[in-house]
């Protein structure tokens, strides 16, 4: 079998899988998996050990917007909202090498809110669940006190990168630079590291950049936007495949431009309105019937495939 | 019947004395909450946090003026001046901020987890 053959097969066992998973899954997590550079979702299936991944892959899973903490009429058990969709996450067919955490972790920045969150968090099996800061983490003292859980490279920061599968993967602070009006930015300190951070990486390695709020303006009244992010942007066109991953808005949205694609991803505690939507008039938690809440919280898995530049992506509800 | 009679008194006194004490307690609690009352008649202002703005969204106040910040919504917010005059912590739902603006000036504040949210306290002088 010659190399395009087999990725074709791959392909076609990805998508055959990515069906069966959608039926049989009931959970909140996406795994990614990149392949070639693009990361594709690949699917689940409630039964069985999961598979290791196919050579030259790596599968990846985004969960976001836990808001540990909160406890309203919007979901007054968030908690139990993130271990449902980690018990998704160990059903998935392949077991995703890491877990990203798009922001928000916490709902009020509480030292015992990021304790828990940590506490739940290290039961997904995988090598490592990578945060960011959302604006819920960053309350009262700055990103202070979540770093002290939440420090992945001990360098004090709140943004770092790191390299796995083949894949560099870059996590942004964007919720604390603003001016009086303003959207929130990244800020020439962490825009000056990015551009140093990427330097050294080769045009054709597949990037996977976290950012909270998304890095596109989707709302600018909703603050849904980040002020500085044609800045990043410009930075990350070169490469080959990027990938961005955003959280905020509690709602998968997308959007291509080039070989970036940039993906916000559903929250694991409450809904939010609809960018804009009419009648509603704000971004807060939207409480919907009982029964409904499953179908609004969600996980996203992702697959990196070398040679292919779109990563394949899979968003799950945690029910239905 | 001496010694019963003392105990008598001195019961009646005791009796006496704590009812004092209870009445003047009352008083004291009374007047305390007709002071605040009549503070938060006369002097503050309440500026509501609810739908994602600060409402009215502009206040003039004199100065002395106590204002208090109080959110409604389910979401927490903040309130912190852009000159670092004053700041809040977050505040969740039911919780208020309250400040006394004793300078004239005019105090632009925003809310930092959603900075979208902007409100402005203008002090002046009859």
């Amino acid at each position: 079998m010659d190399d395009s053959r087999r990725r074709a097969d791959a392909r076609a066992l990805t998508r055959r899988q990515a069906l069966g998973c959608l039926a049989a899954w009931s959970g909140a997590a996406v795994v990614w998996t990149v392949a070639g550079g693009v990361p594709r979702a690949l699917g689940a299936t409630s039964t069985g050990a999961p598979m290791a991944p196919a050579d030259g892959t790596l599968t990846f899973v985004q969960i976001s917007d836990t808001h540990i903490g909160f406890n309203k009429a919007a979901n007054p058990d968030v908690a139990g909202s993130l271990r449902r969709a980690i018990a998704e996450i160990h059903a998935l067919p392949v077991a995703p090498a890491l877990a990203v955490h798009t922001g928000d972790v916490s709902h009020l920045s509480k030292p015992e809110e990021f304790g828990q969150a940590r506490d739940i968090l290290k039961e997904i099996r995988v090598d490592r669940v990578h945060t960011i800061p959302g604006e819920h983490d960053t309350i009262d003292e700055g990103t202070t006190g979540y770093l002290r859980y939440f420090d992945h490279d001990g360098k004090g920061r709140s943004w770092y990168s790191f390299d796995q599968g083949g894949v560099h993967f870059v996590g942004l602070n964007n919720v604390q630079n603003f001016k009086l009006g303003t959207l929130a930015a990244l800020g020439p300190e962490q825009l000056a590291w990015l551009k140093s951070d990427l330097a050294g990486v080769s045009h054709s390695t597949p990037l996977v950049v976290l950012a909270h709020i998304p890095l596109w303006t989707i709302w600018e009244p909703w603050g849904w936007g980040t002020a500085d992010s044609g800045e990043a942007m410009a930075m990350l066109r070169p490469f080959g495949s990027v990938t961005v991953l955003n959280g905020h808005i509690h709602q998968v949205l997308q959007k291509v431009e080039g070989t970036v694609a940039l993906h916000t991803a559903n929250s694991l505690a409450y809904p939010l309105p609809t960018p804009g939507q009419a009648g509603i008039g704000e971004p807060g938690p939207v409480t919907v019937p009982a029964g409904e809440l499953g179908h609004r919280l969600g996980t996203r898995e992702l697959h990196v495939v070398r040679g292919q530049q779109a990563l394949a992506l899979i968003d799950r509800p945690l029910e239905g | 019947m001496e010694i019963p009679l003392h105990d008598r008194i001195h019961l009646r006194a005791s009796l006496a004395a704590r009812a004092r004490t209870a009445m003047l307690a009352g008083a004291i609690a009374v007047a305390a909450a007709l002071t605040q009352a009549t503070a938060a008649a006369a002097a503050d202002v309440d500026v509501e946090i609810t739908k994602f703005a600060f409402a009215p969204k502009e206040i003039t106040v004199t100065p002395g003026t106590r204002v208090a910040f109080v959110n409604r919504d389910e979401t927490p917010h903040s309130v912190s001046a852009t000159d670092k005059s004053f700041a809040s912590k977050g505040l969740d739902t039911g919780e208020r901020y309250e400040h006394v603006f004793d300078a004239e000036g005019d105090y632009a504040y925003l809310c930092t987890i959603h900075p979208f949210m902007t409100g402005v306290v203008h002090v002046r002088k009859r």
